[in-house]
């Protein structure tokens, strides 16, 4: 529970719309709580901003509890920040310290411009999916769900490759802003199913194609997205993408 | 207008299938030449937007997020019941049907809510299908656990993201139809009203969240499955952006809003820490197994919990009911938490909390055997709180959660608009006064994948196809309305901020409509809403213009929509001399303080009817009629 309040000087990236240039500007957070999540302290930011007649930080969120994949900040050169497995939301005043500066930027990525502030457009995630990620099954035409068993080694592999949130550090992380974490989670997740197994070929190919079409950039194995990823998505998913795509590429 | 809720005749098992049959149907030829706007890409819009798609239907999705996988349903933990009787211990459609209906503290209607327990079991076949992970056994097969208000094991989960893996499916589902063009998908987009073209629901009027853009999108269908509106009450475990804006617009459009007091709150939360918190973190459920919940006996005892000797606490749970103890239902074990905490023997620096200890878990099972069960859980308590549940027990404080109330919808899941449905946490209809846990993921995709493609149809066969036009006077009409009303936000330049009027607001609603209601109180918090209403347009402050991204442009609409809508959930607190579920009305109670309902004046829906700025709202009651169960008081004791 809480020791004394701090002062932090914050450092942010503002930016008034996909168009214009940005520019970091300097704010000073007072009297911060070590029991505030980093965004309950940008609320506050952003209320003195307010009554001060400024424009506040705009910044994406919702759950607020690391499973929804909005939030999205670079905090001191981190994708959502200094501690390991936590999305910014979860993370809490008490890992910084009295007097420190802070500085906060958006993703950065040709991938995902811009939008206002901290807020940039992840869109091509979407698409991504679109191109192949799922399995072509209409509602109401399916067998028993206990008709297929499913190794529970299997079924656990493909629950910890899906539990990518889909929030974009591993690009922002990444020196080349590639995207094939997130990509190889989706992949692996269906290749490790049997009800996945049908369409694994396409799909492999179509998601690796609409990847590039969007402008991510290549994967040269730094392994910085593992290292930042808030759910602990592994690099061997990459090394699984790999082989689906080789595998596939063989026998179109 | 009189409510007809179209509960088709016959014996309730077999309401459903003939519904089905009589239903009219559109030829698969024409589907193509409709088109339907679903707003909310949750698990009730996402299934719903998916399967009208394979059916072959033109559909367009509206969400606020940057993506519709990011729907408040993304967050739910503990499971998704369905009567699939995989474990052979005695369950059926039938006792699904009797545990919701008796869990509902009997407020719900009985047609729908066998329809419900019947299509459970599909919805498991189709999300196994989609490839979501399930939790398995050795053996391969689908894992099931129990959870609150059942004596079966019917509960299928992803680990504690069972929300999230269940809305993933459906967006796959969504993201396939996309790609074919039959979805077109609208993000960071709010719908801000619904059309109304000769009475019926003909499009809406939204706005592009990015550009600022007032757009307007027709359709011969509207379905609202935009989720529940808890935010009313500032601090809950909802995500930030969830709000009542649209199904409150549709409200005032001439949709019935039913049962708005229902509310449910969750006993076991993460309580408050500060003025500066924004929102509370839900601890699943399962921990009352082995948390045993405790305050000391004295008032105003600030020593350490483990400085309290045995003796001198109160497991006041245990004490009072000591054949369920920790384990009553959601709203006994809140309502008691609020209890001990107004005598003045709530713990923490606020003293709005009671502990819930794991010393004696830890004893028996051994700390790893808790770990192995809770370890997730007493990390994020650890996260969020920097305290160790291991050494210390846990602060915990009910939180509100969900909505049962909501728009009142007819069998087929059509609000008194023609044309306009809703669906998933937005409507009303499932779960009566009280929702069982895990059952509000099973009623969203009932909703999408299986109901509304089955009745929607029969509307549309009644209706032209020709394409409708938003190029229409009532489209003036309403666009206009909308500009207006964002311009007037934007005019008042007062000096508080819309969080400033949030979390008053939300003080409001907790602490007069909250866990214990009475008749003073309610009229005390109907005049406070009436009076910060007032002074929110007098004095909002809003920053920026609205031709931009503007976050506190798109709250302040929400929060004038909460200003309104909270007085409708005072106004039917108010009017229900009884209690029933999370409607707990101090007056009517049981000598042991037990909620007493009144079956012979208050079975029934209330549906509430707009009738204008500033005029009461008109009280419609739909009569619910109980054929297969009958109604008995509960006991926990
Ligand atoms: C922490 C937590 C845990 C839970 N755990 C469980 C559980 O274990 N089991 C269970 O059964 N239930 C659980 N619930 C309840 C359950 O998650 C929700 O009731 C359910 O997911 C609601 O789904 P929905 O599709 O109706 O709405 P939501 O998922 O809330 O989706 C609403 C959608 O509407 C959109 N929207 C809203 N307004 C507008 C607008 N004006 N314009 C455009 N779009 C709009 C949003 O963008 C979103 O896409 C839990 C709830 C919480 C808070
Ligand atoms: S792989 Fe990890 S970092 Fe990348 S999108 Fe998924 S959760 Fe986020
Ligand atoms: S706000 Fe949902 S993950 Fe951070």
């Amino acid at each position: 529970m809480s020791s004394e309040n701090m002062n932090l000087t914050l450092k942010v990236w503002r930016q008034r719309n996909g168009q214009s240039q940005g520019s970091f500007e300097t704010y000073q957070a007072k009297s911060v709580s070590p029991d505030m999540s980093f965004l309950e302290m940008m609320d506050v930011v952003n209320e003195d901003l307010i009554k001060g007649g400024k424009d506040p930080i705009a910044f994406d969120h919702d759950c607020r509890e690391g499973i929804c994949g909005t939030c999205s900040m670079y905090i001191n050169g981190r994708a959502h920040g200094p501690v390991k497995g936590v999305t910014a939301c979860q993370l809490h005043m008490r890992s910084f310290i009295d007097g420190e500066t802070i500085t906060i930027e958006p993703w950065r990525a040709t991938a995902f411009p811009v939008l206002k502030d901290l807020i940039v457009d992840r869109s091509a995630f979407d698409r991504i999916q679109q191109a192949g990620g799922f399995v072509s099954v209409n509602t109401g035409s399916v067998p028993d769900a206990n008709a297929i068993p499913v190794a529970k080694a299997c079924a656990d592999e493909a629950f910890n490759s899906a539990a990518c949130i889909g929030c974009g550090a591993c690009v922002a992380a990444c020196k080349n802003s590639s995207a094939m974490l997130f990509v190889s989670a989706k992949v692996s997740q269906y290749a490790m199913l049997p009800q996945g197994d049908v369409e694994r070929k396409d799909r492999v190919i179509k998601m690796v194609s609409q990847m590039d079409e969007e402008g991510f950039g290549t994967c040269t194995n730094t392994e910085a997205c593992e290292a930042e990823c808030p759910k602990g998505i592994s690099v061997t998913n990459i090394a699984r993408l790999n082989r689906e795509y080789l595998r596939a590429k063989l026998t179109e | 207008m009189t409510l007809d809720s179209k509960i088709p005749a016959g014996p309730l098992s077999e309401k459903w299938d003939n519904h089905k049959f009589k239903l009219k149907l559109v030829n698969p030829a024409n589907k193509r030449k409709y088109d339907i706007i679903v707003v909310g890409t949750g698990l009730a819009g996402a299934s719903a937007a998916a399967s009208l798609a394979e059916l072959g239907y033109n559909v367009k999705t509206f969400c606020f997020q940057d993506s519709p996988r990011r729907a408040h349903s993304i967050a739910a933990q503990g499971g998704i019941n369905a009567a699939k009787n995989y474990r052979n211990d005695g369950d059926s459609v039938y006792r699904l049907f009797y545990d919701t209906i008796k869990g509902g503290d009997y407020r719900a209607r009985e047609a729908n809510v066998h329809r419900l327990a019947q299509v459970s079991v599909n919805i498991i076949d189709q999300c196994v299908a989609q490839g979501v992970p399930f939790a398995r056994e050795y053996g391969g097969l689908l894992d099931n656990r129990s959870f609150g208000g059942a004596q079966v094991s019917r509960t299928f989960y992803a680990k504690g993201q069972t929300g999230q893996q269940l809305l993933l499916g459906a967006y796959s589902a969504m993201n396939r139809q996309i790609a074919e063009g039959k979805i077109k998908s609208y993000t960071r987009h709010e719908m801000l009203d619904v059309v109304l073209v000769d009475g019926q629901a003909r499009g809406i009027i939204a706005r592009d969240l990015v550009t600022g853009e007032i757009e307007r999108h027709a359709g011969h269908a509207v379905l609202l499955c935009t989720g529940g509106y808890g935010n009313v009450f500032y601090l809950t475990t909802y995500a930030r952006g969830s709000n009542g804006t649209a199904v409150w617009r549709a409200h005032k459009k001439g949709a019935y809003f039913g049962n708005p007091c229902f509310t449910q709150i969750h006993p076991t939360c993460i309580p408050v820490s500060g003025d500066h918190q924004s929102k509370l973190t839900l601890m699943s459920e399962s921990l009352r197994n082995d948390g045993r919940i405790w305050v000391p006996k004295e008032k105003g005892d600030k020593r350490k919990p483990e400085a309290i000797p045995e003796n001198e606490r109160d497991y006041y749970l245990e004490r009072i009911y000591p054949s369920f103890g920790n384990l009553v239902p959601r709203d006994i074990a809140s309502r008691k938490a609020k209890e001990v905490c107004d005598e003045g023997r709530g713990v923490g620096s606020t003293g709005l909390a009671v502990y819930l200890d794991f010393a004696d878990a830890i004893k028996r099972l051994g700390k790893d055997a808790v770990e192995a069960k809770y370890g997730n859980l007493f990390d994020m308590y650890k996260q969020i709180t920097g305290e160790d549940p291991y050494q210390t027990p846990m602060r915990i404080y009910p939180a509100v959660h969900y909505t049962m109330g909501g728009l009142w919808v007819d069998y087929n899941l059509m609000t008194s608009v023609p044309g306009l449905y809703a669906c998933g946490e937005a409507n009303f209809s499932d779960h009566g006064a009280n929702r069982l846990g895990a059952s509000a993921l099973m009623q969203g995709l009932a909703d999408g994948y299986f109901v509304i493609p089955a009745t929607l149809g029969d509307y549309l066969a009644s209706v032209e196809r020709k394409p409708i036009s938003s190029d229409s006077p009532e489209f003036d009409a309403a666009e206009k309305a909308v500009k207006d009303g964002i311009e007037k936000l934007l005019s008042i330049k007062g000096n508080k901020t819309v969080h400033e009027f949030q979390r008053e607001l939300g003080q409001i609603m907790w602490n007069h409509c909250g866990m214990a209601r009475n008749e003073a109180g309610l009229k005390e918090g109907i005049e406070k809403i009436k009076q910060l209403r007032n002074e929110f347009w007098k004095d909002i402050h809003i920053p920026g213009t609205d031709q931009e991204l503007n976050q506190n442009l798109e709250k302040a609409g929400r929060v004038a929509d909460f200003l309104e809508l909270g007085e409708l959930m005072m106004v039917d607190a108010l009017h229900r001399n009884e209690s029933c579920g999370g409607h707990f009305r101090e007056e009517f109670q049981t000598p042991e303080g037990e909620a007493r309902r009144d079956d012979d004046n208050y079975t029934y829906v209330a549906a509430w009817e707009y009738k204008g700025e500033g005029q009461p709202e008109q009280l419609h009651k739909e009569k619910l009629d109980f054929e297969s169960v009958t109604l008995t008081q509960r006991s926990y004791k």
